[in-house]
């Protein structure tokens, strides 16, 4: 590689991770002060742990995520599997669409439209509100994930374990489940990462008691920011990191 | 047709099944009977409907009309998994998650326990395959892996076997042995086979009969030998090998069956054909490279028979010889012959070329 491609490939990586590696350099930031180098400690860390609100809020967080990605992956891997078994039925143009839509859809109007159904059928607002909302928008990514693993799954796989007498059930616990496995598990790990990073959605249809971990944050930054949310922003942002490399390993299994 | 679909009731029986994609027929009113312990081979190029047939005799799919029976069971309508038959796939299907013994035993989930393991330990020990039973099925061998179909394919002792290209994935020199072992252990089992091949050696090695399929039907129903010598029409001729199709001019019925047809550079005599065609209709004159027998020509000296003709290439192919021959109105013959002749009619030398009548059939031009 010349040096010229090295340094445009330097600047493009800085360009995208420059921001968070400084993030998370402050958090181990010994000084109160966020933009003075104090030395190196871990006592924001400590500090996360004894803030009550911030571990509230992240375990909300961690609930809805795993609700919602449970809910997600199984409406998702049935959607894939309508899309993909059951030819050219005649709704299935408006199927797809209403499938990935909220995947482009801005959150913004997504939120919304959430939380005034919520409002007009009397839902209250919480916990419930937000895996609803959460698994409304991550459906669309499960099923585009667990789509893509079953096109590429030999069909001849489910019709010789019919030939040999399995009816669709069977078929489906043991040929086409354990196949589709990897795809389902990167499913739901892509559905929950999208459920604890979102804002924007939760700030509409959350409600008392029930603020997520990024609503915590940025009510906090508000107020100005200190190395706790940096801390505590490291730690969100590893989770995230490693359930996609979890996910994005699953997908490339064959 | 063939005395075993009259002998008993026939095991399978076909009546007018269609199958139509879109609005094009891939299988079109086939009509077909199998006798018990058969083997039937459906040859015919991709796409003529060989394939679609063997899916719709398997279940995977339904015809638009007409039955299907098994014996004294109509099987139209049922799906896959209530019928009593196997298929083997030409992918072989093997799932990639489950050992091979759990592959073989697959079928056999109703079964108790014990017999279930005696069961799959007879299946493998048939197909070789005892000390593999805890492997996965990637790591086998092509031939590993179609035994590994070929057992759990009988493990429920069907009576009919579907097999879908049986051969095409293994290599050459595999294929003919797999080729013989199939054809045992189908005496042995005494099983119906139904085996769809594009590959007319693969089809003259297996088969008891075969029916070669064109566009949806089937065209000709008979053994081998019979399709080979006597085919029905030029398609069937030259799906089984090579032949030479020399046009001329139906000429009138001679003694024994036979019938004259003229030719540019003669006269010769062939088979009477079956089609119904009369005097003076263009026809071609069906016969095999290894039929033409080829003489030194005598022109000059009077008693010469066959059509003289011109050595125009010659190629030696190790168990024959290859000749080209050009007739007087350049239209080109090939003759095959023993390579101990190998020096006789080099490129360039006039002979006659003969083949005796019954070698030769009549068909539609």
């Amino acid at each position: 590689m010349s040096l010229f491609l090295r340094a445009v490939l330097g600047l493009g990586l800085a360009f995208l991770y420059a921001p968070i590696l400084v993030l998370a350099a402050y958090s181990f930031n010994a000084s109160r002060l966020v933009t003075v180098w104090g030395g190196f400690s871990t006592r924001w860390y400590a500090a996360l742990l004894a803030d009550g609100p911030l571990v509230a809020a992240a375990w909300v967080s961690l609930r809805v995520a795993l609700a919602s990605g449970a809910v997600a992956t199984v409406l998702g891997t049935l959607a894939a599997l309508a899309l993909a078994r059951h030819g050219r039925f005649r709704s299935r143009p408006l199927l797809v669409g209403l499938v990935f839509a909220p995947m482009v859809m801005p959150e913004v109007i997504v939120g919304l439209s959430l939380l005034l159904l919520f409002v007009g059928i009397g839902l209250d607002r919480g916990v419930g509100t937000l895996v609803i909302a959460h698994a409304t928008f991550c459906t669309g990514f499960v099923a585009v994930v667990v789509g893509a693993r079953l096109r590429g799954l030999d069909r001849s796989l489910e019709e010789a374990a019919a030939d040999l007498g399995a009816g669709p059930v069977r078929v489906f616990a043991t040929v086409t489940l354990p196949l589709l496995g990897p795809a389902v598990l990167a499913g739901f790990l892509l559905a929950f990462t999208l459920s604890l990073d979102d804002l924007v959605i939760a700030s509409f249809v959350s409600g008392p008691g029930a603020t997520t971990l990024p609503m915590r944050l940025y009510s906090q930054v508000r107020l100005g920011v200190n190395p706790e949310i940096n801390a505590a922003s490291t730690l969100l942002v590893l989770a995230v990191t490693l359930a996609v490399l979890g996910a994005s390993h699953l997908s490339a299994r064959r | 047709m063939a005395a075993t679909t009259e002998a008993s009731a026939p095991l399978l029986r076909l009546a007018g099944v269609t199958k139509r994609f879109g609005g094009a027929a891939a299988v079109d009113a086939v009509d077909l009977a199998l006798a018990e312990n058969e083997v039937f081979c459906l040859l015919g190029p991709s796409g003529c409907g060989k394939s679609t047939l063997l899916r719709l005799i398997a279940g995977f799919e339904q015809p638009d009309a007409g039955t299907i029976r098994l014996g004294t069971q109509d099987l139209t309508g049922l799906p896959a998994h209530r019928r009593p038959i196997n298929m083997m796939f030409q992918s072989y299907a093997l799932f990639p998650h489950m050992s091979v013994s759990r592959n073989v035993a697959y079928g056999l989930a109703d079964r108790p326990r014990a017999e279930r393991a005696a069961r799959v330990a007879d299946l493998l020990r048939m197909v070789r395959l005892e000390d593999f039973a805890d492997r996965r099925p990637d790591t086998l061998s092509g031939g590993q892996r179609q035994r590994v179909a070929l057992a759990r394919a009988l493990a429920r002792e069907p009576r009919l076997l579907l097999l879908d290209e049986p051969l095409t994935a293994l290599d050459r020199a595999l294929r003919e042995e797999t080729q013989s072992e199939l054809r045992a252990l189908q005496r042995r089992l005494r099983t119906s086979f139904i085996v769809v091949t594009h590959d007319p050696e693969e089809a003259m090695r297996l088969a008891d009969r075969v029916g070669v399929m064109a566009q949806g039907r089937i065209v000709q129903v008979g053994a081998t030998a019979e399709l080979y010598d006597r085919p029905a029409s030029r398609y069937v001729a030259g799906l089984l090998g090579d032949v030479n199709l020399i046009p001329g001019r139906l000429g009138p019925g001679e003694p024994g069956g036979l019938r004259a047809v003229e030719i540019a550079s003669g006269s010769l005599r062939a088979r009477s054909p079956a089609a119904d065609l009369s005097e003076g209709d263009a026809v071609v004159v069906a016969v095999r490279p290894e039929r033409v027998a080829l003489g030194p020509d005598q022109a000059g000296e009077g008693a010469t028979v066959g059509i003289p003709a011109t050595v125009a290439e010659r190629v030696f192919l190790g168990d024959r010889i290859a000749r080209t021959l050009h007739l007087g109105d350049g239209s080109a013959v090939r003759a095959s012959g023993p390579p101990e002749g190998a020096d006789a009619f080099p490129a360039g030398a006039r002979v006659r070329l003969r083949f005796a009548a019954e070698a030769a059939t009549i068909l539609p031009a």
